[in-house]
């Protein structure tokens, strides 16, 4: 039984439908991507399984329970957490207070719990530990997504939501990033990941789905995808 | 566990960019409590004395000092309340002025005689002599059902519309009172509202409370005062803890960014209705103390602009800072009324009447010159977040202490501020 299991989701704003119909599974412990051009509807996506989006359509099943309907704020709790598009730090909160955010819904047992995630955090991102004082907003680019991420850990996910960590990052940075996404799924936490960046993104997944305006197109393991001319085409800029 | 102990210790000390506020916040958390009560309390004392002291100058010429402080003590309150929806949980509320008048209203309709509803007098339950003190929890607990019920489609609303819906919501209740004449005596409005009965003698018959008490230096405002002062306090209590707890941070973290919020696992929605309730509560409270002040009520005193004034007393003061936004309700109320009737000020000559029917104007400017120099307000919010303030603070003053040699306080006491604020 697949973790994560969508059917045939169909989301809206409004009258304008931006996804319709997918369906893509994710398992236990997988690396998943989701790549598409933009407005494709990854980010629709990505906000439908946090439940701030209502589906008109299909059906979210999450570890064997159906959650189409669940509240946000529950589907944070079942181990659902997300790091935004465009990162959503909260700018007038510190880089601790952001992380202690990402605690806020699915709280501690104990302290030594709450340490040894904090420590974690900071293991895999130094530089928060450093600008833990600093304030969320005045973190450049990178940091922020750092604090995304670390917050979003804090909350010690079953699935990680990360839409488009890469994005507006230096190329150095976005291979920093990459391998740490890759090291947080190594260390058990399963992952669905959007990108723009296809190389990076195909090369380190277990499968990927490709999304074109609104609909599922192919899928496959990320490194047979990578070798298809057609995508190599379209996402990678190859000829 | 013992290596962040150094780097926390030092990070809230070394705040890069400490203003004299956050200096004076630093100063005050760095007080143990007794300390903080005894250089709270003469300050208290002396606040609530300021009517009677008869200070030259401070004291207003053209209207009665102890009334000026009485209506400070409603606005304050009305402020604290505001602050909560506003400065706290960032939701933007243009018709407060209609929880205070539905507070106001509610002890109207249950005490005074011109009202159909009346409950007090001859062989109805509200005896006369508590009948206001009686009211005065129905007068809350209306004013929060009112702000559940208006919160409840409109806060799924968001920036924008929630200001204009909630501007309507103020003038329906307005326009309801001034409208419904067969209960709210309309335009004429409702006297003889009770008020509470204390110390009747012979010469003040009214008692210490009564419109009537206006002879001598404690007159009927400064009870008034003294009466808001007590449940400034209370209400400044509530407020305190509440911001302290897991809603004030849910709170923070929605001003912030609401759906970054939502991700996060906050339930959104419920806490802003919290929000709009318990500001709705207080903003009725103050409505009963003013309905009892005066003794009568009319639309007239609930206009939209009255909305604008509490609103304009907030982001003077500072947003999400309650002695700042009480401070701006001194400044809101105190101002026009000091230069009402004056007609020198310091051997010059001026038209204080003049000065005072102008108040919108220099409120106005006053509002646009603060914006460009001090957006944050006259006494802005804590730089970082308010929640975690004094947690902070003592976890770096216990460190501290114990880096002063004070040995054998065992390692619990070496808490990291984070530790502290996970708990
Ligand atoms: N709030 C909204 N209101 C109306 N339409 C929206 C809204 N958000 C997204 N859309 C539309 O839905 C479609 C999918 O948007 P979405 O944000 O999911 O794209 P995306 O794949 O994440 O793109 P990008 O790579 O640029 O982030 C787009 O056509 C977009 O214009
Ligand atoms: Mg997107």
């Amino acid at each position: 039984m697949p973790l994560l299991e969508i059917k045939d989701m169909t989301v809206g704003y409004g009258r304008i439908e931006a996804l319709h119909g997918i369906s893509l599974s994710v398992e236990s412990g997988e690396l998943v991507t989701l790549i598409g051009a933009n407005g494709a509807g990854k980010t629709t996506t990505m906000r439908a399984i946090s439940g701030v989006r209502p589906l008109t359509r299909g059906s979210i099943m999450f570890d064997g329970q159906d959650i189409t309907r669940m509240k946000a704020h529950l589907r944070v709790l079942a181990g659902i957490v997300q790091a935004p598009e465009g990162r959503g730090v909260f700018p007038g909160m510190t880089v601790q207070e952001n992380l202690d955010m990402g605690h806020y819904a699915r709280k501690f047992a104990n302290k030594a719990e709450y340490q040894a995630t904090l420590d974690h955090v900071f293991e895999l991102f130094p530089r928060l530990k450093e600008r833990r004082a600093q304030m969320g907003g005045t973190m450049s680019g990178g940091e922020q997504q750092m604090v995304a991420i670390g917050r979003a850990l804090m909350a010690r996910p079953r699935l990680l939501l990360l839409d488009e960590p890469s994005m507006g990052l230096a190329p150095m940075i976005i291979q920093q990033i990459f391998r740490i996404v890759s090291e947080i799924n190594a260390t058990g936490t399963t992952i669905l990941l959007v990108e723009q960046n296809a190389q990076q993104a195909l090369s380190r997944s277990d499968r990927a789905y490709i999304l074109e305006t609104g609909e599922v197109v192919k899928s496959g393991p990320g490194p047979e995808l990578l070798a298809d001319p057609a995508i190599k085409e379209a996402y990678l800029g190859v000829a | 566990m013992s290596t962040p102990v150094k780097q926390t210790s030092a990070t809230p000390l070394g705040r890069p960019h400490a203003g004299v506020g956050d200096r004076f916040r630093l100063w005050w958390n760095a007080q143990s409590r007794p300390a903080q009560w005894a250089f709270g309390v003469p300050f208290i004392l002396f606040i609530a004395l300021v009517p009677i002291l008869n200070i030259p100058v401070l004291t207003t010429v053209g209207t009665n000092f102890g009334a000026v402080m009485a209506q400070f003590g409603m606005i304050a309150l009305i402020a604290i309340g505001l602050n909560v929806v506003v400065g706290q949980a960032g939701l933007l509320d243009l018709g407060y002025v209609g929880f205070y008048a539905v507070g106001a209203y509610t002890v109207a309709l249950l005490t005074s005689p011109d009202s159909p509803w009346n409950q007090t007098g001859e062989g109805n339950w509200l005896s006369q002599d508590w009948a206001w003190l009686a009211v005065l929890p129905v007068a809350v607990c209306i004013t929060a059902i009112s702000g559940l019920l208006l919160g409840s489609p409109t806060l799924r609303l968001r920036g924008d519309y929630l200001a204009i819906v909630t501007l309507g919501f103020g003038e329906i209740v307005r326009l309801l009172a001034d409208n419904l004449g067969e209960i709210t005596g309309g335009g004429r409005g409702l006297s003889q509202v009770a008020y509470p009965q204390l110390g009747q003698t012979e010469a003040n018959p009214g008692g210490l409370f009564s419109a009537g008490n206006v002879a001598g230096r404690i007159n009927s405002g400064v009870w008034w005062f003294w009466l808001s002062l007590v449940l400034i306090m209370v209400v400044l209590l509530f407020v305190g803890n509440l911001e302290r707890s897991r809603v004030g941070r849910a709170w923070v973290a929605i001003r912030e960014d609401e759906d970054a919020a939502e991700i996060m696992g906050v339930p959104t929605f419920k806490f802003k209705l919290w929000a709009f309730t318990i500001g709705a509560a207080i903003g009725g409270l103050s409505g009963a103390l003013y309905a009892g002040q005066v003794q009568f009520v009319t639309p007239t005193n609930f206009n939209v602009i009255n909305s604008v004034l509490f609103l304009c007393a907030v982001v003077l003061g500072g947003q999400g800072n309650k002695l700042g936004v009480i401070l701006g309700a001194f400044i809101i109320v105190y101002l026009p009324n000091f230069f009402l009737g004056r007609t020198d000020l310091f051997g010059i000559p001026i038209n204080g009447n003049e000065i005072a029917n102008y108040r919108y104007l220099f409120f106005g400017l006053a509002l646009m010159v603060l914006m460009i120099f001090r957006p944050q307000g006259l006494l802005p919010a804590r730089q970082k977040l308010l929640t975690y303030g004094r947690q902070l603070y003592v976890a770096a003053r216990r460190t501290a202490k114990r880096q002063h040699g004070d040995a054998g306080t065992g390692d619990q006491h070496g808490t990291t501020g984070a530790e502290e604020v996970s708990r």
